[in-house]
């Protein structure tokens, strides 16, 4: 953890070193030829160390670079690698041999117009709703041509993006035979709002709102990476009690919609007591948010500097009075359905990812964590509040509809502890600080733990210190891939409950 | 005749009420108020004001599938007593009638279903045929115990017999309500087989098959499906309560408040347990095959008391 020679053995230099929330000159940062950062990445990459992020900024001179941003979550420290971007604006793909790119490498294509050589399905990643006529659309008889299977007795089934629930948009096109998925693809970027150059573009005011609603659902997860990066440009530090209740109402949003999720996984099977018992308690946990800051998601509460509100010392008898019952119920509900031969046989064995699997996917979060991958934002790369907290992420092992459920049992038992430690203990002082214009030519990356798991921000600054770059990794980025692949050889009548038992973010991929 | 009008008002009036108990008995186990019971009537009236929407890829099958499935189930409707010693057209070898009318409906249901082209509706219809053709032996052991005491294939005398031949005691009777229990949650796509109420299309079995369908059309399902569930709740109720085979108020009586607890047992299952997955459904209605059997082989070893 402390030695940078240690680091330098799985992380071959010349690589630069950081930690969450920290900001770098941009000049720090060594830019490698193509072929020396290719290689970089893939030995970092086949020792336990994940690609959180890959992206492209404006150099420091003319041209562009490409930044990787390298997590190694047994270190406790972030790597950055980059290359210029070479003039023909080709280089070669790593996906091939880098699963975890496969994302990141079709955004490359289509939003900066790099050519990574060698992926083997560059497909659009987000705006294939241009087809008509849009300036980004590729051009051909099938420019969005989906992976089929052929053969006797193979069906294809599409879904969406209109779904019959009130949900997000996405097209799933299943190949199956009979009732077994041989493969499923997910086509998203319908919720493509441009949610990254609208916040460059907006007014700084504008820009918190922006960042909450990236997804809104990640309300607190968003607005506190967004603020965190803002301070570490700034070289800022918000007062403790900020940190505090940063914390705890980033721990209401995990418990509400942990507890919302296995409510709509008892739904999903349908297990009545399950579904109106866990439903009612995520109201509980929304209204305690209410009671901090006005808003049952968060909003408003973060704010770059510190945050908005506070936990006046009158109310806080009576928050802990509700959480405390609240946990009551749950402990009971939660005994109830996992302790119900039904609802377990429903559960178990569905939508198995092997940790392998996980491994290679680079999968974060709760997805991560049922799979027997052990990483945690919180704990790994602590920030705030958590570096004082001792943290040990829930463990499972089965990766399947069971373990994401449990994963969330576990996770919302350990917030409700949390809050409540921090709240009978909140310290008194100043909300937040003063931020000073942002540094020129600096780099921020910024890692929170979010409920569905592990959200990237990275920031980067021109020479007045005005954002140019503005990159972010919803967890759903990873995890999408994950729950494609957690179909395969299941049974389609299934697919509702496995995508539930992830319940991704449509928004928060499609930015 | 007056028999008669009795037996066609509780067809045509019952069946929604059914679907209201189910649902207030599931609010109730959820904690909720719940919809009135008559809420199902006041949806049929609201469809049946409504215009609807025809694919043109659709023929006259799509539109004949609700009219037929209704229909079919209402005719057979007119072949059990309903409380009462005979129906309006009972005859011998009217369960046999009774149970191919039901696949006639289903038939024409699948047919509308696979009209559509879509993949939702076809992946249904062929769950609906795999799982029927499971149900239907099951139903046939069941009406097989009813009727061989009685030595007829006639709704009217089998229901006369139980109660006065055998005895509440045989274990062939038990056997057969069980397994007619089951059959009932099957074939109306209750939990633990189906999940009326979901959204999740690609998990839906009957109610799949039926997504394309809107306004008077759906109000025609709707009220097919609730029709076929009071048939199958008034098998049950005669099988298992002594209703007086002198019918009148009292068995019109007896017969309804049966049928209602029957509608409870249903919504008291669909509150408490969960759907169980789609591949072990086969092993549910072979269950229910088994026990049937196993009451028809008791019976006919034992003999009729």
């Amino acid at each position: 953890m402390n030695s940078d020679a240690s680091t330098a053995s799985t992380m071959t230099p010349p690589l630069r070193t950081a930690r969450n929330g920290e900001a770098l000159s941009l000049a720090d940062v060594p830019l490698m030829t193509m072929d020396n950062f290719r290689r970089a990445v893939l030995n970092a990459c086949s020792a336990e160390v994940r690609l959180a992020a890959l992206t492209v900024l404006p150099g420091l001179e003319a041209g562009r670079i490409l930044l990787a941003v390298l997590a190694d979550d047994r270190r406790r420290l972030l790597g950055l690698l980059c290359a210029a971007v070479p003039l023909d604006n080709r280089y070669p793909a790593l996906t091939p041999d880098l699963v975890q790119a496969q994302g990141f490498e079709r955004e490359i294509l289509e939003e900066h117009g790099i050519l990574p050589e060698g992926h083997p399905w560059p497909k659009p990643l987000r705006r294939h709703s241009d087809l008509e006529g849009g300036s980004h659309a590729p051009r051909g008889p099938d420019p969005y041509p989906f992976f089929r299977v052929e053969g006797p007795g193979i069906h294809e089934v599409a879904v969406g993006p209109v779904h019959a629930g009130i949900i997000e948009p996405g097209h799933f096109r299943f190949q199956c035979h009979g009732e077994t998925v041989l493969h499923l693809e997910i086509q998203l970027g319908y919720q493509h709002r441009g949610a990254e150059a609208l916040l460059l573009r907006s007014q700084p005011a504008r820009r918190l709102a922006i960042a909450e609603t990236i997804a809104g659902d990640t309300s607190v997860g968003h607005a506190l990476a967004y603020s965190m990066a803002l301070e570490a440009l700034a070289g800022a530090a918000p007062p403790r009690q900020a940190e505090v209740l940063r914390g705890i109402a980033l721990e209401l949003e995990r418990l509400a919609n942990h507890v919302g999720d296995l409510g709509a996984l008892c739904n999903d099977v349908g297990y009545l007591p399950g579904a109106s018992w866990f439903g009612r308690l995520r109201g509980e946990f929304l209204n305690l948010s209410l009671e901090i800051c006005g808003s049952r998601f968060g909003r408003g509460l973060v704010i770059p500097g510190g945050v908005r509100f506070d936990l006046p010392s009158a109310v806080r008898d009576s928050f802990l009075v509700r959480l405390n019952a609240a946990d009551v119920d749950l402990l009971h509900i939660a005994d109830v359905v996992f302790q119900t031969p039904a609802v377990v046989s429903r559960f178990e064995g569905t939508g198995v990812v092997t940790a392998a699997l996980a491994e290679t996917l680079g999968l974060v979060g709760v997805a991560a964590r049922a799979s027997g991958c052990d990483r945690d934002v919180r704990r790994d790369h602590p920030v705030g509040i958590f570096r004082q907290t001792s943290i040990e992420p829930a463990a499972a092992s089965s990766g399947g509809v069971m373990a994401r459920a449990q994963i969330r049992r576990r996770e919302a038992e350990f917030s409700i502890a949390f809050v409540r430690e921090q709240v009978a203990a909140l310290p008194d002082g100043a909300r937040s600080v003063a931020l000073a214009g942002a540094r020129p030519h600096a780099l921020a990356v910024v890692l929170v733990e979010g409920w569905r798991g592990e959200i990237v921000h990275v920031a980067a600054t021109d020479d007045m210190g005005r954002l140019v770059t503005y990159k972010v990794v919803d967890p759903s980025f990873h995890n999408w891939l994950g729950l494609a692949m957690a179909m395969r050889g299941g049974q389609i009548s299934d697919f509702p409950l496995c995508n539930k038992s992830f319940n991704l973010s449509y928004a928060g991929h499609d930015l | 005749m007056g028999v008669t009008i009795l037996h066609l008002s509780l067809l045509l009036a019952l069946p929604p009420l059914l679907v209201g108990i189910i649902a207030r008995t599931k609010a109730w186990f959820a904690g909720r108020k719940g919809a009135p019971l008559w809420q199902p009537y006041l949806d049929l009236w609201k469809l049946l004001h409504k215009g609807a929407v025809y694919s043109r890829t659709t023929t006259w099958l799509f539109r004949a599938g609700p009219i037929v499935s209704l229909a079919a189930a209402l005719a057979a409707g007119l072949l059990t007593p309903l409380g009462a010693a005979s129906s309006p057209l009972g005859f011998s070898g009217d369960v046999i009638l009774f149970a191919y009318l039901l696949g006639l409906g289903r038939f024409f249901t699948m047919a509308a279903a696979l009209d559509t082209g879509s993949s939702f509706e076809g992946m249904g219809a062929s769950r609906e045929a795999a799982f029927a053709s499971l149900a239907e032996p099951a139903l046939f052991l069941v009406l097989a115990i009813v009727c061989v005491p009685a030595g007829t294939a006639s709704f009217a005398e089998a229901w006369a017999s139980p109660w006065q031949t055998w005895g509440p005691a045989h274990p062939a009777l038990p056997a057969a309500a069980v397994a007619l229990f089951g059959v009932l949650l099957a074939e109306n796509s209750r939990i633990p087989v189906d999940d009326p109420t979901t959204h999740l299309e690609l998990t839906m079995i009957h109610e799949v098959m039926v997504l394309d369908h809107g306004g008077p059309d759906l109000a025609f399902v709707l009220y097919g499906s609730a029709v076929k569930l009071f048939l199958f709740a008034s098998l049950l109720v005669h099988m298992v309560l002594p209703v007086p085979p002198a019918g009148g108020a009292l068995g019109a009586g007896v017969f309804v408040a049966g049928a209602a607890a029957v509608a409870v047992l249903v919504g008291i299952v669909e509150s408490v347990t969960v759907r169980i997955r789609l591949l072990r459904v086969p092993q549910f209605l072979v269950g229910a095959s088994v026990i049937a059997a196993l009451g028809l082989a008791v019976l006919l070893y034992r003999g009729t008391p």
